[in-house]
């Protein structure tokens, strides 16, 4: 077992014994605080399979966050309303069923960045950055003007949604169900890029003319990478969406799409726990730093700083050493 | 012999400066062609037309379909493996990934790559990038192989090797000729082992096919023109 594996699984354990502590303690709110964590993690961890694998630096996937937010945010809106969405030419409800508001945020997403990839990776490098980000500003000021679910001012959701079996009002189940994802994600993750998709992928991304040499179309490799990216993305905006019961324009913000690139980067690029341990990072020091000074992002900045320049390999390259990605 | 690779008048350019000026050019299948000429003279822009990797004017058709309006990866899928100029591994894959990423269904694996070149076998696991130059070329050739062309163009493949890994290398095209009977198109400098491992020999001189013929009835003056030996 690598010293990586090693690591993961450590960070694994505490993921897994902090919330129950917290629970225990009846410290609900350190269990929120994991929660958030958490779904910022799966967040990242989605574009870590379009950035980490495939070398794409999307400034736009908080996109995804987004529109998996509002699937959420709608469909409970018009749940708790007894309001349809739709009436003609079929009707359609609303749902507070989380299982089903997840399968409409990841379809919804996915769609997303299948067109969205169809059109920006036709382009690379800084074009790429900027077309994704465009797409970003698109989706924000959208949402901004869409007056029916709240504008500007975002909307509430006054009820958490259920899952069977499940009382979701119970922070330490919530918390529970969100690690499930991750860990899932993360599983998800690991066999892919392991996969003969995922080399080919990360070949593509080392010398895409090598690549199309052996028969493999780079932009296919690439679309499908960023569709299931974004899809993954989607899910952890209907996690952040429940977690707040609330949605607004900021989940669709390039400062988002920044945060999460900036998790992969401190935990370790390709690194699969990478944007998990970056994400942790940033919840405890947006807290607990975050609590002596508005400052806070100041020592952040400074955290990247150091790691981009004395650790490329992330938090995790410092710790467990060069170990190859996803070993 | 049925020609496998067809390629007539073929011209090609960089920008403003023309490369090739008329390239023809066959392989039969189960035939060892050398592409031969000095520095400069078309053979790895004839090689990249022939892939699909630079736009090209004129015909080329590989097993009777036309290549010319087939991106890079339909025309490798076709059954055309290319060894590349500088060898370009995937340097953060291990041998084994590296392999992985290319293969096709057919009758090349794993361990027939691993029985052609036992050095592989041995460093499955050793990231490329950590590889010496031979073993990187040998892994470039596996690597074409794990798609099981019926044409294996190899262009340098010999380059700045020692000379016991040249030797491994060249035993390994013999073995491919023998027992595979795979169609192979050869760029080298070797006139020797090119003579020795190819049925026939095409010769470009600043973009235009020269020679077409067997190297043993290249008498001294041409080679001296043509190849500089």
């Amino acid at each position: 077992m690598t010293r990586e594996t090693l690591f993961n699984l450590a960070v694994l354990a505490g993921l897994i014994a902090l919330p129950l502590y917290a629970h225990l303690a009846e410290e609900p709110f350190t269990i929120t605080l994991a929660t958030r964590a958490v779904i910022l993690s799966l967040a990242a961890v989605g574009l870590n399979i379009a950035l980490g694998i495939g070398g794409l630096v999307s400034l736009g996937h908080a996109v995804f966050f987004g529109i998996g937010g509002y699937a959420m945010g709608i469909l409970a809106f018009h749940a708790q309303n007894y309001m349809p969405l739709m009436e003609a030419p079929f009707l359609i409800e609303g749902t507070k069923s989380m299982p089903m508001i997840w399968l409409v945020a990841v379809i919804a997403s996915a769609l997303a960045a299948l067109v969205i990839g169809l059109l920006s990776l036709r382009t690379s490098g800084v074009y790429f950055i900027m077309i994704t980000l465009a797409f970003g500003q698109m989706f924000y000021y959208f949402a901004i003007s869409w007056s029916a679910y709240g504008g500007e001012d975002g909307m509430s959701i006054y009820v958490r949604n259920d899952f069977p079996g499940l009382n979701t009002l119970v922070p330490i189940q919530f918390y529970g169900l969100c690690l499930a994802a991750l860990v899932l994600a993360l599983g998800f993750n690991g066999a892919l890029a392991r996969s003969r998709f995922g080399l080919a992928l990360n070949a593509a991304r080392q010398v895409p003319e090598r690549v199309r040499a052996v028969g493999l179309d780079p932009f296919r490799l690439r679309l499908v990478a960023f569709t299931i990216s974004g899809a993954i993305t989607g899910l952890a905006g209907a996690l952040f969406a429940d977690l707040n019961r609330f949605v607004s324009p900021t989940m669709f913000s390039w400062q988002l799409s920044g945060e999460f690139i900036v998790f992969i980067i401190i935990g370790g690029t390709a690194r699969l726990f990478g944007p998990v341990v970056g994400a942790c990072l940033f919840v405890v020091l947006e807290h607990y730093i975050g609590g002596w000074s508005d400052y806070w992002h100041i020592w952040f900045g400074l955290l990247l700083l150091v790691i981009v320049l004395f650790g490329r390999g992330g938090v995790i390259g410092l710790i467990a050493g060069k170990a190859r990605a996803h070993g | 012999m049925s020609a496998l690779l067809q390629v007539e008048g073929l011209k090609a350019t960089y920008g403003a400066s023309q490369a090739l000026f008329g390239v023809d050019l066959e392989v039969a299948s189960g035939e060892v062609v050398a592409l031969m000429g000095r520095n400069g003279m078309g053979k790895t822009t004839t090689v990249k037309c022939i892939c699909r990797l630079l736009l090209a004017e004129g015909r080329i058709s590989f097993d009777g379909k036309d290549l010319r309006r087939l991106p890079a990866h339909r025309a490798a899928r076709l059954g055309i493996g290319l060894v590349p100029e500088g060898r370009r591994c995937f340097a953060d894959l291990t041998v084994q990934e590296n392999l992985t990423a290319a293969a096709r269904s057919g009758p090349w694996d794993m361990d027939k790559v691993g029985a052609l070149f036992p050095r592989l076998s041995e460093r499955k696991n050793q990231v490329a990038r950590s590889l010496s130059g031979g073993e990187q070329q040998m892994l470039a050739i596996g690597r074409a192989l794990m798609t099981n062309p019926r044409l294996l163009i190899l262009d340098e493949a010999t380059e700045g090797l020692a000379p016991l890994i040249r030797q491994e290398i060249w035993d390994a095209v013999g073995r491919l000729k023998r027992e595979t009977g795979m169609a192979i198109l050869i760029i080298d400098k070797s006139l020797k082992e090119l003579t020795a491992v190819s049925d026939r020999a095409v010769i470009l001189n600043r973009g235009r096919t020269v020679w077409n013929g067997s190297l043993d009835g290249l008498d001294p003056e041409m080679a001296h023109r043509y190849l500089g030996v």
